[in-house]
């Protein structure tokens, strides 16, 4: 249900970029207002989203910790999943960021016969999401040679070595075949574990499928339908220096990639892809654990009363005496009767 | 509203902000004209009705779909005769065919490829393939 739900919207906003071209004409809408309200929502959106999770206080160290902590010299310890300060917890953070370490991590738990709990290896969640990550970069990158002229270096190169392979005219990149192949298997990974699809939820499925019919729909315009580059710069070039002159003819499956990729981008920070920025904010991973090396004093203490032990008994001494309890110093002389402890 | 460890946040921000405005301010006060591919070739300017092997929004979007085709045709299966729709006669090859009109690679082919972005090795079918020799 869930899937067909997210299908259903991304089916949806393929059928409305074709016919506000095809039906309506609406191409300077697509292809000029979508585009600018979808990058001022992104970078609105992320810059909300930062300041409201930076706003909550951490008072105190919640990393979680997965290795030894760092104790006496001779007991070895884990230095990255137990950092003791800021350099090891950057450490950390850069293995998350680059490597998805914590993905590595990741094993699977299943009751077999006897019955017996086995863990498993399973790595294959963590290969699919660094090739979904790391293609998705390489595609984000070559898509710059649309908005810079003229083309940096290394924008060239990158477009050079992804197609090195040479297979075909125009060249088939590398980093296409693998965010396609990827994306496939995090959708099918979901839909067929049943665990996974139990808790899979429809801002599961969406960014996936809207992922997916990126691919689809820029491959399409690469080696398939092709349109005319040179429109598509001159178009991406006026947006970037907001003098877009009314755009010429390009293909409908141009514009259908256009509106996927605003959607992806304007969904962004109000969905889970935010994990991008959330992962800097992660408590649980960017706090060193040295709740035991340095004090940490509350952020929103505020000032309590406290009695320290010896005023509590100045006050309390007659009555404490009274009753029986021990007091350090008993009643000066002159004062009332004097109870020694023995006595009761 | 308090933010929490203020300088690495409005740092990171900033950071992000600026990567992701690349685009733009990047362009800013750079003229960035559409390459005019010259069709000035001698061979070209004798020709009576200006006409490429496909139509010239067919040969914009597709011409290297078509010379994908010719040197598969060529090298695999020895067919060197190409004819197009309107009938004319071409020989499927690039240096001796494109090239015999489009004697301007720098100026043409080179204009439009550096414009999108691809190196002027590439293609790099010039690295077996002899590019005409040009005067200027
Ligand atoms: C009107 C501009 C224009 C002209 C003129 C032009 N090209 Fe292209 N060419 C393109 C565009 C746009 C691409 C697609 C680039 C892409 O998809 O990355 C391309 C791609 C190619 C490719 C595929 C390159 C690859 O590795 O993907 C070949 C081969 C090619 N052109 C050959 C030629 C030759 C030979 C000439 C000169 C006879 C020529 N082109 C003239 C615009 C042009
Ligand atoms: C008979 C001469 C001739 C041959 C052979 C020829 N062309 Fe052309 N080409 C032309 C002419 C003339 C035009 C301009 C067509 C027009 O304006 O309608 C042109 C236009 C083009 C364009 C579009 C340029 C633009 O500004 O939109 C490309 C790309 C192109 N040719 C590539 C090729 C390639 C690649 C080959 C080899 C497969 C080739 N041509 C073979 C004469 C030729
Ligand atoms: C490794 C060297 C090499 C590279 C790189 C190369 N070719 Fe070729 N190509 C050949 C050879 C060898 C032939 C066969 C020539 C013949 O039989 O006449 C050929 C033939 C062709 C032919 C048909 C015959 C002719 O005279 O043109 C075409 C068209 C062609 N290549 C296009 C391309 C294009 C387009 C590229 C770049 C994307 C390219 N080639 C890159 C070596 C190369």
């Amino acid at each position: 249900m869930n899937f067909i739900m997210s299908l259903v919207a991304v089916l949806a906003l393929v059928l409305t970029a074709f016919l506000g071209i095809e039906a309506a004409g609406l191409r300077t809408f697509f292809s000029m207002a979508v585009p600018y309200v979808a990058f001022t929502l992104f970078i609105a959106g992320t810059v909300y989203r930062v300041l409201a999770w930076a706003s909550s206080p951490v008072p105190f160290r919640i990393p979680t910790t997965a290795g030894q902590q760092k104790t006496f010299p001779w007991i070895k310890r884990n230095r990255f999943d137990n950092p003791a300060n800021k350099k090891e917890v950057l450490g950390r953070m850069i293995l998350e960021v680059l490597l998805f370490r914590s993905l590595f991590r990741n094993t699977k738990a299943e009751i077999e016969k006897g019955p017996k709990l086995y863990y498993q290896w399973e790595k294959w969640l963590w290969v699919g999401g660094l090739a979904l990550h790391y293609s998705f970069l390489v595609i984000l990158l070559r898509h710059l040679r649309f908005f810079t002229e003229p083309v940096p270096f290394f924008v060239q190169a990158l477009g050079g070595m992804d197609s090195f392979l040479q297979v075909g005219l125009p060249g088939i990149y590398i980093s296409d075949s693998v965010f396609m192949l990827a994306v496939i298997y995090l959708l099918v990974r979901r839909l067929i574990i049943p665990t996974v699809r139990y808790i899979s939820l429809p801002g599961d499925y969406f960014p996936l499928i809207l992922m997916l019919a990126i691919g689809v729909t820029g491959i399409l315009t690469r080696y398939f339908t092709r349109v005319d580059l040179l429109k598509v710069k001159q178009l991406a070039l006026g947006l970037a220096k907001f003098q877009s002159s009314a755009p010429e003819q390009v293909g409908t499956i141009f514009y259908i990639h256009l509106l996927l990729v605003c959607t992806l981008i304007a969904y962004f920070p109000f969905s889970k892809l935010m994990h991008a920025g959330g992962i800097f904010l992660s408590p649980t991973r960017n706090l060193p654990n040295d709740s035991r090396i340095r004090r940490h004093v509350n952020p929103w203490d505020y000032p309590v009363e406290v009695q320290t032990y010896a005023e509590y008994e100045e006050r309390f001494r007659e009555k404490m005496i009274e009753a029986g309890l021990p007091v350090a110093k008993e009643i000066a002389a002159g004062g009332p009767a004097v109870y020694p402890l023995t006595k009761k | 509203m308090k933010i929490y460890d203020g300088k690495f946040i409005i740092a990171g921000l900033v950071a992000f902000i600026g990567l992701a405005t690349f685009p733009i301010w990047s362009n800013i006060g750079k003229a960035s004209p559409l390459p005019e591919p010259k069709l000035d070739t001698p061979a070209i300017q004798q020709m009576e009705q200006k006409q490429c092997v496909l139509t010239r929004d067919e040969m914009r979007t597709g011409h290297m779909r078509l010379l994908d085709e010719w040197r598969i045709e060529v090298v695999r299966n020895g067919g060197r005769i190409y004819t197009a729709t309107d009938g004319k006669i071409y020989e499927m090859s690039l240096q001796n065919e494109c090239m015999r009109c489009h004697s301007n690679k720098t100026r043409f082919c080179d204009a439009c490829h550096s414009y999108v972005g691809l190196p002027n090795s590439t293609p790099y079918c010039w690295t077996c393939h002899i590019a005409p020799r040009e005067k200027d």
